[in-house]
């Protein structure tokens, strides 16, 4: 009777400390140039090495540029970048480097090339790693000490969270995507929801779900507060995982697969918590406030200040003042000044045909900038190979070069202060995007419907 | 991070009443492209995009510019702040925790923590203590009338104290880790001397 989660967490247990957090095995430890230069600095303060330098995989992608890659013009984020380089020549650790083929956003990597597998415990210092929890694995994000740690050892010390299943049953309307139904779920159990539980999606809108769209779903786990989000492995994991570059091969394969078929919720599992949603009552969504909780259907209003209760009304209003909103203002129609798609959340071959398939034989508004930015060498490379990327230049749209890019402000895709980005990205917090930007969160197909109208448009009515 | 020993701590408070407080308002990302370790670098930092306008000149009606709260932390005043509810949501930077540690913060109190950054917290040696919601918001209000609040955290006993109105309440924290924040230990160097377990663990696996 163990949960999905249970069953690969007491395979990684290496000890348990009597009234103290659990000793935890891991399997794969990613590391960024942003979260990782003082936890190598701690290894030089203790004079040792790697632990398991072959269970380590490197990349940039937080200050990468999106324009060209030949140098990092900013100074500091430069000496990020190379310090990684440095740190992974010191210390053996395989580093995909800016500019090359395997560069790209680490949660669209890790999968991309089957360095995350069904039933691996993966961390790695960025939130956003709950990404990989779609291929039924245990990953969350972690703070600098714990890569360290994990550098050192191998391992770390959690706590185990508790379990919350989250079922979505039924069809998805069209012009709904996984990003709306992430969304939708923010939107009814608020982004401090999931909280203290590792989340397990399941249901028969996951099981039909692609890869790319349980990606998008794991990955916005932690806005919900939650640091896991897992989805039980099934023959649409390893049809996705088949055949790519650090899959195991020929036997190794086949006896894989039988182990990892096993990775599912006992029938009789009980779950802390247990929540089930309709698909059919998702309909394509949009944020108006400033955290990824504060969202509408597209076609709704925003509530009115009577609707909030009056202990919420201070914190509502000044979200709405921020994003220079009215209570009750319907945001269909609304003008946009940046489009954003991109971010490990929606930069994957899905989120690209998904985007070309509304601006096909389309123009970009003329009011608009949109930075289109690839998550990965291999997305833009499946990008070119497939036209897409003649359809995009047709209507107007220049493909870029794979980053974070518009995200998280930390290289240079900036929305300037004052201006309104509609995105594919994870977070419309208060200055994420550049300092005083506004964000409203959407889908790739919302997004590109608003690119090419110049304002927040509905894709399922162009 | 400073690597203080945990007991009692008296302190008045900086209450930062900001619900859904996310780690990009405790620190901007642009001081995230470091590489220093310098905690004046991270404190200087810590709520930075408030207390500061575009021109970098402070601005004068938020909470930590005010006379009464704008006193760097020393002992007995501003070690503490008193979060909103779901404190250090989003981001997984532990920067977030380097800028309130750098600042001179040594304990949080807030009625919900984001789970990533209340790890990071008592990595870095800043206690987050875990309040009632009307815990929390009676000691808001004892702040707004008095200013010179003391609240009394004794780490031994796992007690919080609002000295303003005597209401005291128990937090809990696991034995493992109280122990490491009254000695100053690591979890690194606790994992250091468990190799061969972990050998073990990788013979088995």
């Amino acid at each position: 009777m163990n949960t999905l989660f249970d069953k690969i967490w007491d395979a990684h247990v290496v000890n348990m400390i009597e009234d103290g957090p659990t000793q935890l095995y891991i399997d794969r430890l990613y590391c960024h140039e942003v979260t990782s230069p003082q936890a190598f600095d701690t290894l030089r303060d203790k004079g040792i090495k790697p632990f398991r330098a072959d269970h380590i995989i490197a990349m940039p992608d937080h200050n990468t540029p999106s324009d060209q890659q030949e140098e990092i013009t900013d100074p500091i984020g430069r000496k990020q970048v190379e310090t990684l380089a440095a740190n992974c020549e010191q210390f053996g650790i395989k580093h995909f480097a800016m500019g090359t083929k395997d560069n790209g956003i680490i949660h669209v990597v890790g999968p991309e090339k089957a360095l995350s597998l069904p039933g691996m415990t993966i961390v790695c210092g960025d939130s956003h790693t709950s990404t990989h929890g779609a291929v039924g694995a245990i990953a969350m994000g972690i703070g600098t000490s714990e890569v360290a740690q994990v550098l050192a050892s191998q391992c770390i010390l959690q706590s185990k969270p508790k379990t919350m299943r989250i079922n979505i049953e039924g069809e998805l309307q069209n012009g709904v995507t996984a990003k709306d139904v992430a969304l939708y779920i923010m939107s009814k159990m608020t982004t401090a929801g999931a909280t203290g539980f590792a989340v397990e999606y399941a249901g028969s809108t996951i099981r039909n779900m692609s890869m790319e769209g349980r990606l998008t779903l794991s990955n916005l786990s932690i806005e919900m507060g939650s640091r896991a989000g897992l989805i039980a492995p099934d023959e649409i994991t390893f049809e996705y995982l088949k055949g790519r570059e650090y899959a195991p091969k020929g036997e190794a394969w086949d006896k894989a697969v039988e182990e990892w078929k096993k990775l599912r919720s006992d029938d009789d599992a009980v779950f802390d918590k247990e929540v089930t949603y309709q698909a059919e009552d998702i309909k394509p969504r949009i944020t108006y406030g400033t955290n990824p909780g504060a969202g509408i259907a597209i076609d709704e209003c925003i509530p009115t200040l009577e609707s909030i209760p009056e202990a919420e009304q201070g914190q509502f209003l000044s979200q709405l003042q921020y994003m220079q909103f009215e209570p009750g203002e319907k945001l269909e129609g609304h003008p946009v000044d940046y489009c954003f798609l991109g971010a490990c959340t929606n930069g994957r071959i899905e989120d690209f045909r998904a985007f070309a398939s509304v601006v096909k034989g389309k123009k970009k508004a003329e009011n608009v900038v949109a930075w289109l930015v690839p998550g990965s060498w291999l997305v833009r490379k499946q990008i070119i190979e497939e036209g897409i990327d003649k359809i995009l230049e047709e209507a107007g749209f220049e493909l870029r070069l794979p980053s974070c890019s518009a995200c998280l402000a930390m290289n240079p895709d900036k929305v300037p202060a004052g201006k309104l980005a509609i995105s594919t990205s994870n977070r419309n917090f208060v200055g994420r995007q550049g300092p005083g930007a506004r964000t409203v969160l959407a889908s790739p197909l919302v997004v590109a419907a608003s690119a090419v109208t110049g304002v927040i448009t509905d894709p399922r009515k162009i | 991070m400073a690597k203080q020993k945990f007991n009692i701590i008296k302190s008045t408070c900086i209450p930062i009443a900001i619900d859904n407080c996310n780690t990009d308002l405790i620190i901007p990302a642009r001081y995230l492209a470091s590489t220093t370790r310098d905690p004046k670098f991270f404190g200087d930092a810590f709520m930075h995009d408030l207390r500061y306008d575009a021109q970098g000149a402070p601005v004068s009606d938020f909470v930590m510019n005010l006379p009464e709260y704008s006193e760097a932390p020393h002992e007995g005043v501003h070690e503490i702040v008193v979060g909103g509810q779901n404190w250090g949501s989003g981001s997984s930077r532990e920067h977030a925790a380097w800028a309130i540690s750098g600042y001179g913060v040594r304990v949080v109190i807030s009625s919900s923590f984001a789970d990533i950054h209340r790890n990071n917290l008592l990595n870095c040696f800043v206690l987050p203590v875990i309040v009632s919601k009307e815990f929390q918001q009676e000691l808001f209000e004892s702040i707004a009338a008095d200013p010179q609040t003391v609240v009394t955290v004794d780490v031994p006993n796992q007690t919080v104290t609002n000295e303003a109105t005597g209401k005291s309440e128990s937090f809990s924290i696991n034995a493992y880790k109280k122990h490491c924040l009254m000695n100053a230990l690591d979890d690194i160097d606790y994992l250091l001397t468990q190799k061969d377990k972990i050998e073990e663990y990788e013979q088995k696996a």
